[in-house]
């Protein structure tokens, strides 16, 4: 929570003035009905009968003064507030899409892209709402009410102490109301946002809701869940309803007993007829800022609500300490580095031919409680090899390879390249090291050639048409009318096979050390996957190359195969090794290829 | 088919809609709000009751104070009084005072039942509104649902209805208690002083026009404002949903900055648009201090002249204590003004989202279901001379015919588009059919219920859908009263077991909306586990292990055979291997069958299935 108070830091000015001139504008407002109290005597006392009206025009005057002085003050504060506002979620919002970059990928994993989509878009707004609301009128609506009290002293003191009480039962009232209605408010929002999730579940599943003719008990449960929004929504109506009608007979009923004490007061000779007026005007005035200050605190929950889901985000990219979190303009570099995943060390970036790559009694667990996903991984892949890994849905593949850049922390054991474990390595080093083709194809909108130099931001042209080529990719960018075409977000207007063959190219560009192919050959015909790999045996340097599939065929010509059966090694070796020797290679090769004999290969 | 693939549901889009819905559009809709209102008949004349009461007592408060200080003005501020008249004086000025307070606790009486009756009245119109609205979508046909965004669809059934219940909510509150506010104020002031009425009724509607003129132009900026921010929302849609990738390449830095330049675009829209937005309550309430001082101005000037005996006849005297009713007045006059300009637009709004609700509603539906069902299914199908399109002249299949006896299993193969998927959808009755028919057991489709039809079948599908919940509610989905032995037994026949012992709370694992945080594989074996369940007489797999590596689909392989064993099945498949133990295979292309027989004669008659099948070595 105070965390996103330093995005306030560099509008401290604004955050001074902005309630400042609304204090101001206050005061000016607090000054109108002792005005109208001066003329009210004046008016009502005989002796002034039938005299000029010149006493009269000066307090119109002054009224219009006032008016014209609060407007001006109000204006000013406005705009202090707004500046105050929109700088504030313009610097929350860069840190925020700076802190989300920097997760890594298991944090990734627990937060879910929705969460963090809205946390950026609507949380932020929610939170610059809040700033905005506050600043213009947190200091207002209780100085209007501290100013009326303070004004009722200065006119009776006896009359201002019932004031106090007043206000001191107003708030408690509107404190019990809204500390009974926000917990019901947020119940009907977590309510709503059930039946959403089931409406849209009901549309996706419209198929299988109907092939297995469960409509009506699906139509039951929504039902239900609806009801009960209902009613939580009628339950909390009845308390937030309650606001407005009570808060109005307690001021009003405050009035009567003020006038009937004004009238002993004036009997007494120790206040004036506009006197009385003036307290009654003060009296309305703090129940029209009692409602805003109502509204107001409605406002400011929810921004405060939504700026514990932001600072949660930071405090899991901040991770234990707190120090560490980056506010200002320090680079991400540095913020990459603090995230712990990462040491200082750095692989020799002149050498570009591979890196050797060892796992040692490597195991992976994605939660503390969930059975292992990697249990005692070994093996060796030597500078230059091209390792292929092969198994089964949930094997554990993805998760292998996935710990060679580092996107996870192996739970036991250790991650060597060439010798140096991950864990020492600098990240940016790292990752600039390994090309990655992702399981899921994605592109981004831009040109091809932009897309294709993320692996290289300098990369020139030759180096990203020879990139193209190793990955077959050729035909792709001349049918979308070369380098400089345009692709929308995702890619989505290219194929399957298309987009998998351009992400490999990106992987490419960069020349990189280490390349892993993910499963990234799925959408492509057995010609083109078979171009693939002869090209990049050919390549003009010998990066270690790791190839994930199910197909036996992508990785038969390996190196080395790794075979991984639940999380396991199953075998580790060359295609014609593992026939013999090994049962779940033979299977996974047979369920694509039929049995030996029957082929005969 | 359009899919929703953002997270979250934007709030119902009036600035598109509003001009698309016509007059006639909107009176239709008004109408049926109205039609759904009269069930509430009873409650919103209660709430009508209970704004006339609510204003005419908040009107009365500031009157009966005013007479109390008109007495205190005539006790101590005239001339002197003789004990006897202070005495007639004091005591109409406590049952005044005493009345104000009275009128005070009836007004928040009064507010309070008309808040929980109106309450009532929207909450319950909304609650029909959706429940009407899911159900209708149960008997939309499939063909609305493909054919419209879900994400559109789901967004008026929540944030439409939301705002509708919103928009109205005010109208019920505001609107009829804001005009009675003005009406009665003007009624008690016109019976007060012409004149000083006069000044308010011409000053008061300045504060409108200024607040429609800064509207109008703030407009322009908040448009500006929501392009950056959905520019900026795509960025950040694109650049986050892809956080590993952007991460795996180091390109953090140059995401940012374009991030960056977006995000100082967005400040300054998003100052001016709220800059200049919020000089409305500024402004109005300077024209109501304006407003204020004037009725000081002429009330004073009318109690000095009443006071000095020189009033003309045409104009009314003023006391003091009338003058402090018409300051009171003039404070809260402007307010149901604000309110009710602001209701006209929420109105409008809830209207519009309304007739988005509405649209839904009135989608035609299915068409009605027989009353016969499909019992004991032995497994006939007969496909007798079927034409059939999604898009009108756009013919996909035409005259497919196609028999098959209880217990074949008939497996669909051929490219992509071809039209096998719609075969299933005809056969499960999720399209009708243009012309030709289907029987099951001799039976027309069309003549029994759906129902019993679908039921017949078990499915699976190549789109894994889930539903939230856990493991064993997802799947026990068709079979609500299974135990745990046979929830756990058709996950082992699934091969799912492994994989579903491994996740944190097993069998009671929450899986997210479309169970995202299960990969398509795993998805696909709790689908087929779900159908293993409980299998019905007749099956069909579409492309139901396309997620699936092929060792394990070996292995379940068996279990399929098992199901498929004496039912009859429908496989569609792009690998060729799970298909060589067909009875019959359909060879499929461009809505025909060009080829049917088995694996060895299609094989040898060297057509296009041969072509197919080697293909893949």
């Amino acid at each position: 929570m105070k965390r996103l108070f330093r995005y306030l830091k560099n509008y401290r000015v604004q955050c001074v003035l902005a309630p400042l001139f609304k204090m101001l504008e206050a005061t000016f407002e607090l000054f109108v009905p002792l005005v109208i109290a001066s003329l009210i005597d004046y008016i009502s006392a005989p002796s002034s009968a039938g005299t000029g009206s010149g006493f009269i025009f000066r307090s119109f005057a002054l009224l219009i003064a006032l008016g014209i002085v609060g407007l001006i003050s109000s204006c000013t504060a406005q705009f202090f507030a707004a500046r105050a506002a929109t700088g504030f979620s313009r610097e929350l919002r860069h840190d925020l899409f700076k802190s989300l970059l920097s997760l890594d990928h298991s944090q990734i994993d627990n937060l879910g892209t929705s969460t963090m989509i809205t946390r950026m878009t609507a949380d932020v707004n929610t939170a610059q709402n809040g700033v905005n609301m506050f600043l213009r009128l947190f200091l207002r609506s209780p100085f209007i009410v501290a100013g009326a009290v303070i004004m009722a002293f200065t006119i009776d003191t006896r009359s201002a102490l019932a004031f106090l009480i007043v206000v001191a039962i107003l708030f408690a009232a509107v404190g019990l109301i809204m500390k009974l209605n926000i917990p019901m408010l947020r119940k009907v929002q977590s309510h709503l946002d059930r039946i959403l999730r089931f409406t849209r579940e009901n549309l996706s599943g419209a198929r299988v809701i109907r092939a297995f003719t469960v409509e009506e008990d699906r139509q039951k449960v929504f039902e239900n869940a609806n009801s009960e929004l209902v009613s939580g929504q009628i339950r909390a109506g009845r308390i937030s309803g309650l606001l407005n009608p009570l808060t109005y007979v307690i001021i009003n009923l405050a009035i009567v007993v003020l006038i009937r004490t004004g009238y002993i007061q004036v009997s007494r000779g120790m206040l004036t007829t506009g006197q009385v007026v003036a307290l009654y005007n003060y009296m309305s005035q703090i129940l029209l800022e009692l409602i805003k200050f109502a509204n107001l605190v409605v406002t400011i929950n929810r921004a405060l609500a939504s700026a514990d889901r932001i600072s949660a985000v930071f405090a899991l990219a901040d991770g234990e300490s707190d120090e560490r979190a980056g506010t200002g303009n320090d680079s991400l570099i540095d913020q990459v580095n603090a995230t712990g995943i990462s040491g200082g060390r750095t692989l020799d970036t002149e050498n570009t031919e591979g890196c050797s790559v060892e796992f040692k009694d490597v195991c992976l667990r994605y939660h503390k409680e969930a059975d292992e996903s990697l249990s005692h991984i070994s093996f060796k892949a030597e500078a230059g090899e091209t390792i292929g890994i092969i198994g089964g849905t949930g094997s554990g593949k993805t998760s292998l390879v996935n710990l060679i850049p580092g996107f996870y922390e192996a739970t036991e054991g250790e991650v060597l390249i060439d010798g140096i474990r991950v864990d020492d390595l600098d990240g940016r080093s790292l990752k600039a090291a390994v090309g990655t083709v992702p399981q899921k194809a994605v592109l981004f909108a831009g040109t091809i050639a932009d897309n294709l130099r993320w692996g290289k931001a300098d990369a020139t042209d030759a180096e990203i048409m020879d990139a193209v080529r190793v990955a077959v990719a050729e035909d792709v960018v001349d049918a979308k009318g070369g380098l400089n075409a345009e692709l929308e977000a995702g890619g989505r207007n290219l194929s399957g096979g298309q987009r998998q063959r351009l992400t490999i190219a990106r992987a490419l560009v960069g020349s990189p050390r280490i390349l892993i192919l993910d499963d990234s050959s799925s959408a492509l015909d057995n010609v083109t996957d078979r171009k693939l790999r002869d090209n990049l045996k050919n390549l003009g340097y010998k990066p270690t190359v790791f190839i994930v599939s199910q197909r036996s065929a992508s990785v038969r010509d390996a190196d080395k195969i790794i075979v991984l059966d639940d999380g396991e090694v199953a075998g580790i070796g060359t295609h014609a090794e593992l026939m013999t020797t090994c049962d779940v290679y033979r299977e996974i090769y047979e369920s694509q290829f039929g049995k030996e004999e029957e082929h005969g290969a | 088919m359009a899919l929703d693939t953002s997270g979250f549901v934007p709030k119902g889009n009036l600035n598109t809609d509003e001009s698309a819905l016509g007059r006639t559009g909107r009176r239709a809709t008004v109408k049926a709000v109205l039609a759904r209102l009269s069930a509430f008949r009873g409650w919103i004349l209660v709430s009508l009751l209970m704004a006339v009461v609510s204003v005419v007592c908040t009107l009365q408060v500031p009157i009966r104070i005013g007479y109390v200080i008109d007495g205190i003005c005539l006790i101590f501020g005239g001339e002197a009084m003789d004990e006897t008249a202070v005495a007639g004086v004091t005591t109409i000025m406590w049952r005044d005072l005493i009345m104000a307070a009275v009128f005070a606790v009836l007004v928040g009486v009064s507010t309070y039942i008309m808040n929980l009756v109106n309450n009532h009245i929207t909450y319950l119109t909304v609650r029909d509104i959706r429940n009407d609205a899911l159900e209708h979508i149960n008997v939309l046909p499939l063909k609305y649902i493909d054919s419209h965004s879900q994400g559109d669809i789901v967004s008026r059934i929540i944030a439409d209805a939301d705002q509708f219940a919103d928009g109205m909510l005010m109208g019920f509150t505001q609107a009829f208690t804001g005009i009675l506010t003005i009406l009665g104020t003007l009624f008690f002031m016109l019976r007060m002083n012409v004149a000083v009425t006069l000044v308010v009724v011409c000053v008061t509607p300045l504060s409108l026009f200024i607040a429609r003129f800064i509207s109008s132009r703030t407009y322009k900026m908040f448009r500006t404002q929501s392009i950056e921010r959905g520019e900026q929302t795509a960025l950040i849609d694109e650049m986050i949903g892809n956080a590993k990738i952007v991460k795996a390449f180091n390109r953090e830095e140059e995401v940012l900055s374009r991030f960056d330049e977006i995000n100082g675009r967005l400040e300054k829209s998003s100052l001016k648009a709220i800059f200049y937005s919020s000089l409305t309550n500024p402004c109005t309430r300077f024209v109501n201090a304006v407003c204020y001082a004037l009725v000081a101005l002429t009330g004073s000037y009318f109690v000095l002249m009443s006071a000095s005996g020189s009033m003309s006849r045409l104009v009314s005297g003023l006391s003091v204590g009338t003058l402090t009713v018409f300051l009171a007045y003039a404070n809260q006059y402007t307010k149901p003004f604000n309110e009710i300009s602001g209701v006209i637009s929420e109105l409008q709004g809830a209207v519009a989202c309304a007739a988005r609700v509405f649209e839904i509603l009135d989608a035609e539906p299915e068409s009605p279901d027989a009353s016969d069902s499909l019992i004991d299914t032995e497994g006939y199908v007969d496909v007798d001379n079927v034409d059939f399109s999604y898009v009108a002249d756009r013919e996909l299949i035409t005259d497919l015919n196609l028999h098959i006896k209880p217990g074949q299993r008939v497996a669909i193969v051929g490219p992509t588009g071809c039209g096998k998927t719609t075969i299933i959808n005809l056969l499960m009755r999720f399209y009708d059919t243009d012309d030709g028919s289907i029987s099951v057991d001799g039976r027309k489709i069309d003549t029994v219920s759906r129902h019993s039809l679908r039921s017949s079948y078990g499915m699976v599908l190549q789109e894994t859908w889930l539903a939230g919940g856990t493991i064993a509610d997802n799947i026990r989905f068709g079979a609500p009263q299974a135990t745990d032995e046979e929830v756990i037994a058709a996950a082992k026949a699934s091969g799912a077991h492994s994989f579903i012992r491994r996740l944190p709370d097993r069998y009671d694992t929450l899986i997210g909306e479309g169970g995202a945080s299960l990969s398509q594989g795993q998805m696909q074996l709790l689908c087929i586990t779900r159908v293993m369940l409980n299998i019905p007489p007749m099956l069909i797999l579409d492309e139901a292990t396309s997620s699936i590596d092929t060792r394990t689909e070996m292995r379940i392989q068996k279990a399929f055979l098992s199901m498929m064993q004496g039912r009859t099945s429908f496989i569609v498949a792009h690998r060729l291997s799970t298909i060589r133990e067909a009875d019959v295979i359909l060879v499929m292309r461009d809505g025909h069958i060009i080829e049917q027989g088995d694996h060895e004669t299609l094989l040898k008659s060297g057509g296009f299935y041969s072509e197919l099948y080697n293909s893949q070595f």
